[in-house]
């Protein structure tokens, strides 16, 4: 893995692959949406249950994209290596944008099935929380004006949140069902049925596809600019 | 042992004279409890309900609000530079800190809560939950306020992002604290002054190292 790590080969290496990526992601997003429209609705939730396909994905692939900030974030602190700490830095954009997805969409569906547009749900409020984490780190990132000291700053956020990011889950669990312990709608039915198995596994394929195409694009941006950036230094 | 007992002895001095603002966060925490009612209305059967839950809300608030003074005065005035340079571990220093600032924030603030909870007409029941849950509770306040304040160090406007990154931290001292309360109320055993616990003595264990290595990296190059 750490061949690869040197920004010049990643570039090298990466380029070819970006657009074989994002047709891969295209062409499973595309199936997952025809076999996702083409399943019979849900003999409870009708067609609501078509947001499915694209909510939960969502928040998969957000959860994904936090662990996968830490874990680049972590290297980049303990190996000192500029292109974890690019890696880390372009995950979170992302990680907050399929976080505010998989809100909006859990929003869309929870109109129709429990009557309101937010409900105070456990998995509701932790993604919530989850986001405000993201745009933290967002935060702290833009705020630092020298770059390694950026990259530390928030790779020491990004593992501190990473610990308790457990600890919020189980807290916010207990405290919803402290409350009065509802919600379980979403759990309803006993097992998928295979009509909607595979839609959501061909959208959670694409959307993680998804997820790498943007990063690799974005992380090949943030290396080009930062040389882009150091050749206006160097000329002026 | 005496350069710990020393460091929390001066910051808990600067926090008491004239600028240090601990009694500052003080009259927040009562103005904050006092302007609730006012924006929901003096109902007191709805105001014995909540009172363990703002009187959280206001603690985290008021913890919050104080976080500046903890590292940034000292990383201004240089003073910073030779706590690090001292023999002392720099994670010994910011464990000195944190119980600072819990001494002088979390401790006057869980002192005054039962007379805001008097206020808000708790039953007799709740007042042990309350002040059991602030004496656990505000260490993790003030711990994990540290790391955030020692991230913040050298931005100009850190007091900004400063809760963005602090308050989602915080969220099960708020849950398991407020809920230690609700649960007395109903006179239901719940488990939350253990977990409470368990949250604030793995924060005070990790925070000190967390807090060390921000602050080194803002202070060296």
């Amino acid at each position: 893995m750490f061949a690869y790590a040197n920004p010049k080969r990643f570039l090298d290496v990466s380029g070819p692959i970006v657009p074989w990526l994002a047709t891969a992601s295209a062409v499973s997003l595309g199936v997952g949406l025809y076999l996702g429209f083409t399943a019979p609705p849900d003999y409870q939730q009708g067609d609501t249950v078509r947001i499915m396909f694209i909510h939960v994905p969502a928040a998969w692939t957000a959860m994904m994209a936090y662990a996968l900030m830490a874990l680049s974030a972590a290297i980049g602190l303990i190996n000192r290596h500029p292109l974890a700490d690019v890696a880390a830095k372009t995950a979170a954009p992302l990680g907050a944008l399929f976080t505010a997805l998989a809100l909006i969409t859990g929003s869309l569906w929870g109109k129709p099935m429990w009557g309101a547009w937010w409900v105070w749900d456990a998995r509701l409020t932790s993604f919530l929380l989850l986001l405000f984490l993201y745009l933290g780190y967002i935060a702290l990132w833009n705020a630092i004006e020298d770059e390694t000291r950026a990259a530390r700053a928030t790779a020491i956020l990004a593992i501190v949140g990473a610990v308790n990011l457990p600890i919020i889950e189980f807290s916010v669990e207990w405290w919803s069902t402290l409350h009065q312990g509802e919600s379980i709608l979403r759990k309803g039915g006993p097992l998928i049925a295979s009509v909607f198995l595979w839609p959501l596994a061909a959208m959670a394929l694409g959307y993680t596809l998804l997820f790498f195409t943007l990063w690799i694009v974005r992380i090949r941006t943030e290396i080009l600019n930062r040389r882009l950036r150091a050749l206006q230094m160097g000329a002026a | 042992m005496t350069s710990f007992v020393s460091l929390l002895s001066r910051d808990m001095r600067l926090a008491f004279r004239a600028g240090g603002g601990a009694m500052l966060a003080l009259a927040f925490f009562a103005s904050v409890a006092a302007l609730v009612p006012l924006g929901i209305g003096p109902d007191l059967r709805l105001l014995a309900r909540i009172a363990g839950g703002v009187l959280w809300i206001a603690t985290v608030l008021a913890g919050l609000l104080s976080l500046d003074r903890l590292f940034q005065a000292d990383y201004e005035d240089g003073s910073l530079d030779l706590i690090a340079l001292s023999p002392m571990p720099l994670e010994a220093a910011s464990f000195a800190k944190i119980a600072a600032h819990w001494l002088t924030t979390g401790l006057p603030l869980t002192l005054l809560s039962p007379v805001l909870a008097l206020m808000y007409g708790m039953p007799a029941r709740g007042f042990a939950p309350l002040i059991a849950s602030l004496l656990i509770g505000t260490p993790a306040v003030s711990a994990i306020g540290a790391v955030g304040a020692s991230l913040t160090l050298s931005i100009r406007r850190g007091g900004l992002i400063l809760p963005l990154i602090v308050l989602p931290l915080l969220a099960p001292a708020v849950i398991f604290g407020a809920g230690a309360v609700i649960g007395a109320l109903d006179n239901l055993p719940n488990g939350a002054l253990p977990l409470l616990a368990a949250f604030s003595f793995a924060a005070l264990l990790l925070s000190p190292f967390a807090a060390a290595a921000a602050v080194r990296l803002n202070i060296g190059s």
